[in-house]
């Protein structure tokens, strides 16, 4: 190339930044009608949700709505029944994320194997993940009928204490039992994303690590678990958002059921507004429950930087 | 020299091992093959079975026959055409309206200056945070005062606030990965904003279109809690809903229907996870990676 052609080029390169500046400076102009449905079908819905937790809001057309600034949530730090339900929501939440980060990773360890089975079972673990919640519940209801479900014949058959069990009625059995579907819900989602990570690996990473000696433990510690890092920490805080606001699954399952053991935030928020028709009350429960949410993802982000941190 | 000896003769020995290393894996595949496959094929094979193959004491997975009549009764008895028909009309209109109103606002987002796009990535996070059972109470006020309560088209728009940030995020990923010197290189050219928007950008973005409006649309197509806040009488029920009112109700006594309808219900679903199989979740967190 002469250097007349090395000039022209630069100057060509420098004439398109600046047009494609240009362009840019007016694309604003362009792109504001773009927020304008964002602004009204999100914002604004969601401002006034806010706004309604300081109201006295009630249900009914033609009722007079004033403005009552704390007192909801005054009269909801007295509320014991709310926050054992709070209580139940933080532990549902918490549980069923991890325990489905523990099968969904799991899966995904598997799924990243050279293994009989495996498109099998690459369909298997999307199967959870496309069916309604209603269905789930639906059909996890019909697995479980303490007299006649399937999982009472396999455990007589198997000879396990306790067979017979009504697990989604019994004190005892039923929330554990509606984490475990909550789980098998959840995971998908996590085996995908992990999976997709664990083979952005290069495989001459591994094989090196191999040649130096390391063994399947180091590598896991070493490889593994550097590379799926990021996915994890961005999959568990959308499962704690996603989980502890979650109302389908349990309403379908056990309605909160026995004895407001699985009576989880959402459900009692959902029977305030709509039972008993406390618009106002409800959503400062709502409120209660997107601070709570904050809180949780600020310990977590926090902690998992700190780790990031020390490594 | 002595420690590339003993390396390469280490890796032979691995290779032998493997075979054993295996067992405890295998067994963790038939757990997950059990865990995640037996509930859905027990519901397809309940379906199919008889009442009185239902009422036996000992079930075996391999029904029978096919007894379709458990279809024939959940379609014409108890209106799940008519469900379904409403759940159709309603993802669609979700999706394809929540695909209009993105399109713009992700291009915008992806692109503009930071401020632009920082506070709406931010508006995005937070509104993920809301609770829907306290966004549904705002919502349903608005419904009511536009006359929409327990009809289609408010539910439409209710789904349409619902899914319209996280379409967003989705698709402001995969504007994201479309080079911008493309779109310079179309400037350079002459090309005005708008041809560049309609020849290099869009044609780029289908396939993130695509897996965006599926995913509203199932997500719409899946919805229950909204549903059954504003959805009253029956002509207007969705899937979901007639599927847990059948639960509640008469649906321990109608086993055989009523996993025939859960199936039904579940067919878009497969389909739709068929079609986009894992590029949904690359796309899902195509946002988060890419920040």
């Amino acid at each position: 190339m002469s250097k007349v052609a090395v000039k022209e080029v630069k100057l060509k390169k420098a004439k398109a930044s600046g047009k494609a500046k240009m362009y840019n400076r007016g694309a604003w102009v362009y792109a504001l009608p773009a927020f304008i449905p964002l602004l009204l079908l999100s914002v604004v819905p969601l401002s006034q949700a806010v706004w309604t937790a300081f109201t006295d809001s009630v249900a009914g057309f033609h009722v007079k709505v004033s403005f009552i600034g704390l007192d909801n949530f005054r009269r909801l730090l007295g509320d014991t029944l709310f926050w054992q339900s709070f209580k139940i929501g933080i532990t549902w939440a918490l549980s069923v994320t991890f325990l489905s980060l523990f099968l969904g990773f799991g899966l995904a360890l598997l799924l990243n194997q050279k293994l009989r089975f495996l498109g099998l079972m690459r369909v298997l673990s999307l199967v959870p993940w496309a069916m309604p919640p209603v269905i789930v519940a639906i059909m996890w209801n019909l697995l479980l009928r303490p007299q006649s479900g399937p999982i009472t014949e396999l455990f007589t058959f198997l000879h396990i204490p306790g067979a017979k069990t009504d697990w989604l009625g019994d004190f005892n059995t039923a929330f554990p039992t509606v984490v475990l579907i909550g789980a098998w819900v959840g995971m998908p989602v996590i085996t995908v994303s992990i999976l997709a990570a664990l083979q952005g690996i290069p495989t001459e990473m591994i094989e090196a690590a191999v040649i130096d000696g390391a063994n399947a433990l180091q590598r896991f510690r070493f490889i593994t678990v550097p590379a799926v890092r990021a996915i994890t920490s961005a999959l568990v805080a959308l499962n704690i958002i996603w989980n502890f606001s979650s109302f389908g699954l349990v309403y379908v399952l056990t309605a909160g059921g026995p004895g407001g053991k699985t009576f989880v935030p959402a459900l009692f928020a959902y029977n305030e507004a709509f039972k008993y028709g406390n618009f106002g009350y409800a959503a400062s429960m709502g409120v209660v429950m997107a601070l709570a949410i904050i809180g949780m993802l600020t310990i977590y982000l926090k902690a998992s930087k700190r780790e990031d941190s020390q490594r | 020299m002595s420690t590339t000896a003993q390396n390469s003769s280490s890796i032979p020995v691995e290779k032998k091992k493997r075979k054993y290393y295996l067992i405890p894996t295998y067994i963790a595949v038939i757990f997950y093959i059990i865990f995640l496959g037996f509930p859905f094929i027990w519901m397809l094979s309940t379906s199919f079975k008889t009442p009185y193959e239902l009422l036996q004491l000992h079930h075996s997975i391999i029904p029978d026959g096919l007894y379709w009549q458990n279809y024939a009764d959940i379609i014409h008895k108890r209106g799940l055409i008519n469900s379904a028909k409403n759940s159709l009309v309603i993802a669609l209109m979700t999706a394809g309206l929540t695909t209009i109103f993105t399109v713009p606002a992700a291009y915008a987002i992806a692109r503009l200056r930071k401020i632009f796009s920082g506070l709406a990535t931010g508006w995005i996070l937070i509104s993920q945070v809301f609770p829907v059972s306290l966004v549904v109470i705002p919502l349903f006020m608005s419904v009511r005062r536009l006359g929409l309560l327990d009809t289609i088209w408010g539910l439409v728009l209710v789904y349409l606030v619902a899914s319209l940030p996280f379409a967003l995020w989705m698709l402001k990923g995969y504007v994201s990965s479309i080079p911008v010197d493309l779109e310079e290189a179309g400037a350079m050219d002459g090309a005005t904003s708008l041809q560049i928007l309609k020849n290099i950008v869009f044609p780029l973005l289908i396939p993130g279109i695509v897996a965006t409006a599926l995913f509203t649309f199932l997500n719409s197509w899946n919805e229950f809690f909204f549903a059954l806040v504003l959805i009253q009488s029956p002509e207007n029920e969705t899937l979901p809903l007639t599927l847990a009112r059948f639960m509640g109700s008469e649906g321990q006594v109608l086993l055989g229907p009523l996993a025939a309808g859960a199936f039904l219900a579940t067919i878009p679903s497969l389909l739709i996870f068929g079609i986009m199989q894992r590029k949904l979740a690359s796309g899902l967190l195509a946002g988060a990676v890419k920040g």
